[in-house]
């Protein structure tokens, strides 16, 4: 039942993505800004970088719209449900409350997957006209869809402490924005504090490594864990707000 | 099916609820009557698992709430005041969601969702999405939902809230049909709602249960007094007003010599004297049922009896005497 009961779910909320037209405003908003910085990068009459750096880039900014996505994408997954009354059908049920959150997350996460497979087009260009490895465009969108299901975890933790979804939205926003934040905040701040900044980050030394095609196990076990961290917070909030 | 023992409910230091101790049989169709604030939603939250209780024990079927969470979510279907629809699903998606959510089948959920549409009468409706819906059919797909997994015990907060009296009375008729297959919890401030649905009462007054019966035993252990209406023909009294006023004051006169009868009176309303018909209703107080002997002494006292009846005290007037304020009910 664990699973069937985070499929069905997953079912649900990837459905009222594709319903709503909220997933098509994210979806489109993502999509007009990369290919707006897109073509200031590598396109624009006084583009001067190497394919290699114009990937980079491009990868750079659509970390940055990938978070925003996934703030925009996760807010509602629990908050909406609290404000409208349905929550208390979940609750009701015999579902564990990991499984409604696994459910969620996987669907935002599926959601958003496709909003960056999306954006493919654009490294493919490079591809084609550039001297770039398909290696180092697969990394970038691992690194893309990892930096993004963090930010959802983050998202999803905000949205189960509210039943507003602009608190969460603002919640949800700190803690990326602060998590963003620290790593250039890492590189002006002496140790130790400089140096916990830089391991605790989202962004700076272990997304580095994606930006620039290479595959650290740091990296893949730090978003992992980070994930984890959040979904487990907000596993943990779940389970205390709902028999309040 | 339902018992509890001692349950209570504090929000910080304010108690909403208990404590509260009762068992309810199954089958049975028992309704929580009170005013707007007194713990109604809170008892049928708890007994539906959506909410801790600060203390006690409620079981479902034998299964604690709070260490069998999961049995007794089961076992329940429950809708709350506000339907938990979601708008942007059909009625059958919804419905086939809510299905299996709650641990069916796909092929469970298949084979019992026309039985619930037509129980639900939802048949024309099951393909527009619930957000479409008017509020009286929300308010059916929400009695769909809560027993689309053919659960033991059915909880209905406040079935009728915001509906038109027409769809109070279908919603009324739907409940009725639903007592073979379930015991079922209703609670509401609406005092017709309760009397013509449930086969017994808890009213809550300030979190406690201040009394629980049918709605005549009710009445009966309130007033701890019996009441009777009796019409009597004034055969003797055609000559003349003197005479009737003779014939009146010697019924009356027979009626309080019942050893038992502790008042007699003639009801200020427009049908207690019928001149026409030449008769006379009086209202009998008395401390045991005394219909047998007060109709016996007006017989043997030369009157006509020609209705006798036990007076129908009304759940307004017991609610009201129970909760001590004069209420908002309908």
């Amino acid at each position: 039942m664990a699973l069937a009961a985070t499929g069905i779910i997953f079912r649900r909320e990837f459905n009222a993505y594709v319903r709503s037209p909220m997933g098509y405003i994210v979806a489109a908003v993502v999509l007009l800004i990369d290919g707006i910085l897109f073509y200031v990068t590598a396109l624009g009459p006084d583009s001067q970088f190497l394919s290699g750096e114009v990937l980079e880039q491009f990868l750079y900014t659509a970390s940055g719209m990938t978070a925003i996505a996934a703030v925009a994408l996760s807010i509602r997954l629990v908050a909406e449900e609290r404000q409208a009354g349905t929550l208390l059908l979940l609750d009701t049920s015999p579902v564990r409350d990991w499984e409604i959150l696994l459910g969620k997350f996987l669907s935002a996460l599926a959601f958003l997957s496709l909003i960056t497979v999306a954006t493919l087009y654009m490294p493919l260009l490079i591809l084609v006209n550039g001297k770039i490895s398909v290696g180092h465009i697969l990394i970038g969108y691992l690194g893309l869809t990892l930096l993004g299901g963090t930010v959802l975890a983050i998202g999803l933790l905000a949205t189960a402490l509210t039943r507003h979804q602009l608190v969460a939205a603002a919640v949800a926003s700190v803690i990326t924005g602060t998590l963003f934040l620290l790593a250039p905040l890492a590189e002006r701040v002496g140790p130790p504090f400089g140096r916990f900044f830089a391991a605790v980050t989202i962004h700076g030394r272990h997304w580095a490594g994606f930006q620039d095609g290479i595959l650290h196990l740091r990296d893949l076990v730090y978003y992992l864990a980070m994930t984890y961290f959040f979904l487990f917070a907000a596993t943990k909030v779940m389970e205390a707000k709902r028999w309040e | 099916m339902v018992h509890l023992t001692d349950v209570t409910k504090y929000y910080g230091s304010k108690r909403a609820l208990g404590p509260v101790s009762f068992e309810i049989e199954k089958g049975n169709t028992v309704g929580f009557l009170g005013l707007n604030g007194v713990g109604k939603t809170t008892l049928l939250r708890i007994l539906a698992c959506g909410l801790r209780p600060s203390s006690g024990t409620a079981l479902v079927d034998g299964f604690d709430v709070l260490r069998d969470p999961h049995a007794v979510r089961k076992r329940v279907g429950y809708l709350p005041e506000l339907p938990p629809v979601y708008r942007d699903m059909t009625v059958t998606d919804y419905l086939t969601f809510a299905g299996r959510i709650k641990g069916m089948s796909p092929e469970a959920v298949a084979r019992r969702m026309p039985e619930v549409q037509e129980r639900t009468r939802i048949v024309e409706v099951r393909d527009i999405p619930t957000g479409h819906l008017s509020q009286g059919y929300r308010q059916r797909v929400g009695v769909a939902q809560a027993i689309i997994h053919e659960p033991e015990l059915l909880i209905l907060d406040e079935p009728t809230h915001d509906l038109d009296p027409v769809q109070i009375m279908e919603m009324r008729a739907m409940i009725r049909s639903l007592k073979d297959s379930h015991t079922i919890l209703i609670s509401s401030h609406i005092l017709p709602e309760i009397s013509r649905t449930c086969d017994r009462l808890l009213i809550l007054n300030d979190g406690e249960i201040v009394a629980s019966g049918t709605e005549e035993e009710l009445g009966e252990k309130l007033f701890a007094s019996r009441r009777l209406a009796v019409t009597v023909r004034l055969e003797a009294a055609k000559a003349g007003d003197g005479d009737r006023a003779a014939a009146v004051g010697a019924a009356r006169a027979a009626i309080a010599r019942v050893p038992g009868v502790t008042g007699v009176e003639i009801p200020d309303s427009p049908g207690s004297v019928d001149r026409d018909a030449d008769a006379v209703s009086f209202q009998v107080e008395g401390d045991t049922d005394l219909r047998a002997e007060v109709c016996r002494a007006l017989v043997e006292s030369g009157h006509d009896v020609t209705t006798l009846n036990r007076a129908e005290r009304g759940l307004e007037r017991v609610f009201v005497g129970l909760v001590g304020k004069g209420g908002t009910w309908h």
